[in-house]
């Protein structure tokens, strides 16, 4: 599904970000990259859409190569490629429906953009992802006008209303509390099974990392250092991401399955409009 | 605690400039200065007190306004300075607006951004009655001219605040837009547009404003307008009517001014 060689990015400023790095993400996996602040997860998954031009490597879209592709092939790739951001990034000023419409930019013309005119699929389709992240009755409130739970679900409608093939997640949960990461983390997830897309989730809470991903990946100073299963996330290991710390209690936040249970009950009714 | 012990060390905030024999360099020359060149206006007592009396001519001119002699002119005039406003205005803000992208240094690569900020600069350089006669010497008496001026004045003023609110636009809601495929276009118009046109319209709205004061200055030396009625009055010594004009002028500016800025509050 998605195939990196050797990525290696210089920043002008002579930062080494990575140091050629290699990762395969098959379909149908959600998975964590974590690393301390300064590790390059961030340029990592902005290498794969080139937000940032990798100096070096090669990257495979199923049977596309990202680095060599001119501006207007580029384009046409980044479709097939979801975003979700740390701060939401959702344009303020616009409204929720707009925001969800605009993940369809790259499909329509620019006069049809401008008069807001989409066909009419998206525009259902638009509904049914805000209706599933439970939003539908949002649709036309301004971005800056909701909490900060509710911008990263338009957020992940946006991404998902492109129908990408990869969804790449860029730290969602950074500025929201312990619960709504959980939320958040959940709606990601479960959506990404719906729809059988690859992910890539860059995240700090390695806790929350291992409750929701398939497989960890830890980066450390632009080396890949771990790439295997939550579970064998050890202390060690965690070592040789993070560095030298104490990480007794790190592992006392799982989570036993009847609690978890319990709160996607509870968060299934969250989702229902409120009346 | 030993407070006592070191309250002998005394603190005086630091002076602006460190070396005192400049800093007394500096303001004895400051001094000496001003005592010169006040000394070199000569105050002619004789042409003050004409003045004065003048003055109160004018002023009792004033007090009676006189609005019906010449109302055909006045309102011609007006009509003209509203029209060069309006015109004026909007020409200036369509063209301001790819100048002002232009301008911003997130937006341009450096050949555009360095032509944009170098035609706002030279827009911004000249005061609007200098380029007013300019453009009179060039086009003739006329509001041609006046609404030349404030055309070129209003790409100076907007596109150079517009370049700024866009310099200062949040990056991620621009990324955001760009990671769904979106072209040059669509990504302006969705990720920067919106974050910027609550203040496009209200500097528009401003500008109006500006425009509207300044149709009546560059009328004065020739370019057309109420400015220009203005001028005949007082070189008629028709007091009366000037003041008749003056207060119109400074009705509708206020009148402008409160909605414009009642406008521009209902924006955010």
């Amino acid at each position: 599904m998605l195939r990196l060689e050797q990525i290696v990015k210089k920043y002008p400023t002579g930062d080494h970000a990575l140091r050629g790095v290699d990762l395969e993400v098959p379909e149908h996996q959600v998975m964590a990259l974590i690393g301390p602040s300064g590790a390059g997860k961030s340029t990592l998954i902005r290498c794969i859409n080139r937000l940032v031009e990798p100096t070096s490597g090669r990257i495979w879209l199923k049977d596309l190569e990202m680095v060599s592709l001119n501006a207007r092939e580029l384009r046409r790739a980044r479709r097939r490629i979801g975003m979700i951001f740390q701060e939401y990034a959702l344009v303020e000023r616009l409204t929720v429906m707009e925001n969800v419409l605009s993940g369809r930019l790259g499909y329509v013309g620019f006069w049809q953009s401008w008069f807001r005119r989409f066909p009419q699929t998206d525009i259902d389709h638009a509904f049914m992802l805000l209706d599933r992240v439970g939003l539908a009755e949002f649709a036309d409130k301004r971005a800056d006008a909701l909490s900060g739970g509710q911008r990263q679900r338009v957020g992940i409608a946006r991404a998902l209303i492109q129908q990408p093939d990869l969804l790449l997640v860029d730290e969602p949960t950074a500025s929201l509390d312990p619960k709504t990461s959980r939320q958040i983390m959940r709606l990601i997830t479960e959506l990404a099974r719906e729809r059988n897309l690859a992910v890539i989730i860059n995240i700090h809470d390695v806790p929350l990392a291992q409750m929701f991903a398939q497989r960890i990946v830890g980066l450390r100073q632009g080396t890949l250092v771990y790439d295997g299963t939550p579970e064998g996330l050890t202390a060690d290991r965690l070592t040789d991401i993070y560095g030298e710390e104490n990480w007794e209690g790190q592992f006392k936040a799982e989570e036993d399955p009847a609690t978890e249970a319990q709160a996607q009950i509870a968060d299934a009714r969250r989702f229902d409009p409120v009346v | 605690m030993s407070i006592k012990a070191n309250s002998t060390r005394r603190w005086r905030p630091p002076p602006l400039i460190s070396d005192p024999r400049l800093r007394w360099l500096i303001i004895i020359g400051v001094v000496v200065y001003l005592y010169f060149a006040l000394s070199s206006i000569n105050i002619n007592v004789d042409r003050l007190i004409r003045g004065l009396d003048r003055g109160s001519r004018m002023f009792a001119g004033f007090l009676q306004p006189d609005f019906t002699t010449r109302w055909r002119d006045i309102q011609a005039g007006l009509i003209e300075s509203l029209t060069m406003t309006v015109v004026s205005t909007v020409i200036g803000v369509i063209i301001s607006i790819p100048i002002g992208f232009g301008a911003a240094r997130n937006m341009a690569p450096m050949p555009i951004y360095l032509f944009c900020r170098g035609l706002i600069t030279i827009s911004r350089t000249f005061q609007e009655v200098i380029i007013a006669i300019v453009f009179v010497v060039m086009f003739g008496f006329g509001p041609l001219a006046g609404v030349l001026t404030l055309s070129f004045a209003t790409i100076g003023f907007l596109a150079k605040l517009l370049a700024e609110d866009i310099e200062e636009i949040d990056a991620a809601q621009v990324e955001a837009t760009r990671t769904t495929g979106a072209s040059w276009l669509q990504t302006v118009t969705y990720g920067v547009l919106p974050q910027v046109s609550p203040r496009l319209v209200g500097l528009s709205i401003y500008r109006f404003d500006i425009n509207l004061r300044e149709s009546a200055i560059v009328g004065v030396v020739g370019a057309g307008g109420i400015g220009a009625t203005l001028q005949t009055a007082f070189t008629r010594y028709d007091f009366d009517i000037a003041s008749a004009i003056l207060i119109i002028i400074i009705a509708l500016v206020m009148t402008t001014e409160i909605v414009s800025s009642h406008i521009r509050r209902r924006l955010q």
